[in-house]
């Protein structure tokens, strides 16, 4: 095999995710299918773009990645191993290699956990750094993501999306994972926001050599951000190449659909 | 903060000085008239030579009362004012005085069926919501809804039936058994505790049900919503996630309606009490006003009025205390 050299931290064989349908009293009486046998392999360093409307089953996916949610069929492997086969602890660690970014920064934190909490959480969980060393951590952690070490006692509520979502992101990046899922990260906040998130997580990127899964509906977010874009499509990938590819030459009816609707770009 | 207080206070006192007009308007227009009933008693005696009329001028003039509503409204005020209820009609001592005797079993009653409710309910609401759709979801469920659905009356009753008629096992009612006085101090305690058995597991059964429901409820919202799935991201164990980040936050709702519910432990069971016959303020209240005692009357129904009014006032604080959302604003 040719890409045999490509060290390749994430592949995602045929992964399946139907969820059941449930009849007033709870029973199940059928199952929808989100994710379809959906196929891909990232890349370590890179980010692979994941675009498609809503609904599609993107962020389904990112999530049975994480095993957030349990797939139905399929199979993940990270750095090889398949995360379905990890049980109690050994699945626990495995959020230290790999974390997320939720869409939503307003319901995706703990009303009631100053932000030294929900970013010093799972570090002393999983003893990313010795306990003493915690608060300097996450003081480091926080300036990284564009924080002040004062908002360390503060509560979610009293930030703005944006700030938000930088807690989000340190969050994520405090336990020194090598793999983050950015479900939507910035669909939530501003276009001026949205390009200062961006380029914190292209320089988080950078420095840690990580690797992104970026989900989002917006081709031009994700034109910014990826080195490959998959296209989905109902539960499936109609279309993956690379950036320049997908942009340039689109295939798929699909695709082109999607890059039309970009607002003063690709006309026809 | 002080502005809400005040603010509060003032409206509650508007609240009460209309309620108590309400009260006494209709204690006064009660079908049943207290010096009526004696009066008929009197004129029934050997050796009476007064007519019934003459009984009711006599009797209402020796209790005090006034026959002018809007005069004796006044009366009732001004001394309620200064704490001063005046004496029970029924009781014959001062009302605070009866008050005093029998609050305590109230309260005893109410706090056990309250802390038995509380540490049954939540785990139970928790354990459903986990679960949702399991046959325990489903068997806590209807559980809750028995709960909810039986009229303490009924339940009684049919406690009465099986303990008390079929088994034998407990008295049908009263405080106290019949040989109280003779026991030592742990047996007296023992007859107590026997005598308060049937009252309190009505109270529990029946208190039960809405309080699981809402913790299941609200543990089911906290359970689904993001920043949970964000706590089960940071791969923190199971036991964690249910209790640091998620029972915390049902908490809000849980402690704003336990808190609001404390005042009512001082209310009476008045249905409970009266069946079983437990000399509560409940079961004190109900006697007095099937005989028209308007002053103990008057007084129970001020004292619960003040009791709700508490209770939803500390309803609010409590709210603005464990929400950090609430705090700052």
């Amino acid at each position: 095999m040719a890409d045999k050299k490509i060290d390749y931290i994430l592949e995602v064989n045929d992964l399946e995710k139907a969820y059941p349908v449930r009849g007033a009293l709870g029973n199940v009486i059928g199952e929808n299918k989100a994710v379809k046998g959906v196929s891909f392999k990232i890349e370590r360093g890179k980010t692979l773009g994941l675009v498609g409307e809503s609904g599609c089953g993107k962020s389904t996916t990112g999530r049975s990645i994480l095993r957030l949610i349990e797939k139905t069929g399929g199979e993940v492997l990270f750095n090889g191993e398949d995360v379905y086969s990890f049980k109690g602890k050994k699945k626990r660690e495995l959020r230290t290699k790999m974390q997320i970014i939720f869409q939503d920064p307003y319901s995706s934190l703990s009303p009631r956990l100053p932000v030294s909490e929900i970013i010093g959480e799972a570090v002393k969980e999983h003893k990313i750094v010795p306990m003493n060393e915690v608060d300097a951590y996450v003081e480091k952690i926080m300036k990284q993501c564009g924080l002040q070490p004062f908002h360390k006692d503060r509560y979610p509520h009293e930030f703005s999306g944006g700030q938000r979502q930088r807690i989000c992101i340190a969050r994520a990046l405090a336990v020194n994972p090598e793999f983050i899922v950015c479900d939507e990260p910035v669909s939530a906040l501003d276009v001026s926001i949205q390009a200062q998130i961006i380029n914190l997580l292209k320089d988080l990127q950078e420095e840690y050599n990580l690797t992104y899964l970026f989900i989002s509906h917006d081709l031009s977010v994700v034109e910014h951000i990826s080195d490959d874009v998959a296209v989905m499509y109902k539960g499936e990938i109609v279309e993956m190449n690379s950036k320049e590819e997908i942009f340039n030459n689109p295939q798929q009816q699909y695709t082109k659909d999607l890059l039309a609707a970009i607002p003063g770009k690709y006309q026809g | 903060m002080r502005k809400f207080i005040i603010k509060r206070l003032l409206l509650s006192i508007l609240i009460l000085f209309l309620a108590s007009i309400i009260f006494y308007g209709v204690l006064n227009n009660m079908p049943s008239d207290f010096f009526e009933v004696k009066a008929i008693e009197m004129t029934k005696k050997p050796g009476n030579k007064l007519t019934k009329e003459e009984w009711v001028k006599k009797l209402e003039k020796e209790y005090g009362k006034d026959p002018n509503l809007v005069r004796g409204y006044c009366t009732w005020m001004k001394k309620a004012l200064t704490l001063e209820f005046g004496e029970s009609w029924h009781w014959n001592v001062d009302v605070l005085e009866k008050f005093k005797d029998v609050i305590g079993n109230s309260f005893f009653l109410a706090l056990a069926a309250f802390i038995l409710q509380t540490i049954i309910a939540i785990p139970l609401g928790i354990l459903a919501a986990r679960k949702q759709y399991s046959k325990t979801d489903y068997a806590v469920t209807v559980f809750a809804l028995i709960g909810i659905s039986i009229p303490g009356f009924f339940f009684a009753t049919i406690l009465k039936y099986i303990l008390s008629v079929k088994l034998g096992w407990l008295d049908l009612y009263g405080a106290v058994g019949r040989f109280h006085d003779d026991y030592n101090f742990w047996g007296q305690m023992w007859d107590t505790f026997l005598h308060y058995l049937m009252p309190i597991l009505t109270l529990t059964v029946t208190g039960i049900g809405s309080l699981m429901r809402y913790t299941r409820t609200n543990m089911l919202e906290v359970l689904n919503s993001d920043y949970i799935r964000t706590a089960r991201a940071k791969g923190l164990p199971e036991k964690t996630v249910i209790n640091k980040h998620a029972f915390r936050n049902t908490l809000i709702p849980l402690v704003t309606i336990l808190g609001g519910s404390l005042p009512g432990l001082f209310g009476g069971a008045m249905i409970t009490e009266t069946i079983f016959q437990i000399p509560g303020i409940g079961y004190t209240s109900y006697q007095s006003i099937i005989k028209g005692d308007i002053p103990f009357a008057m007084f129970y129904l001020m004292f619960s009025a003040i009791l709700i009014l508490v209770s939803t006032f500390i309803t609010d604080i409590l709210y603005a205390v464990v929400d950090p959302r609430v705090r700052v604003q």
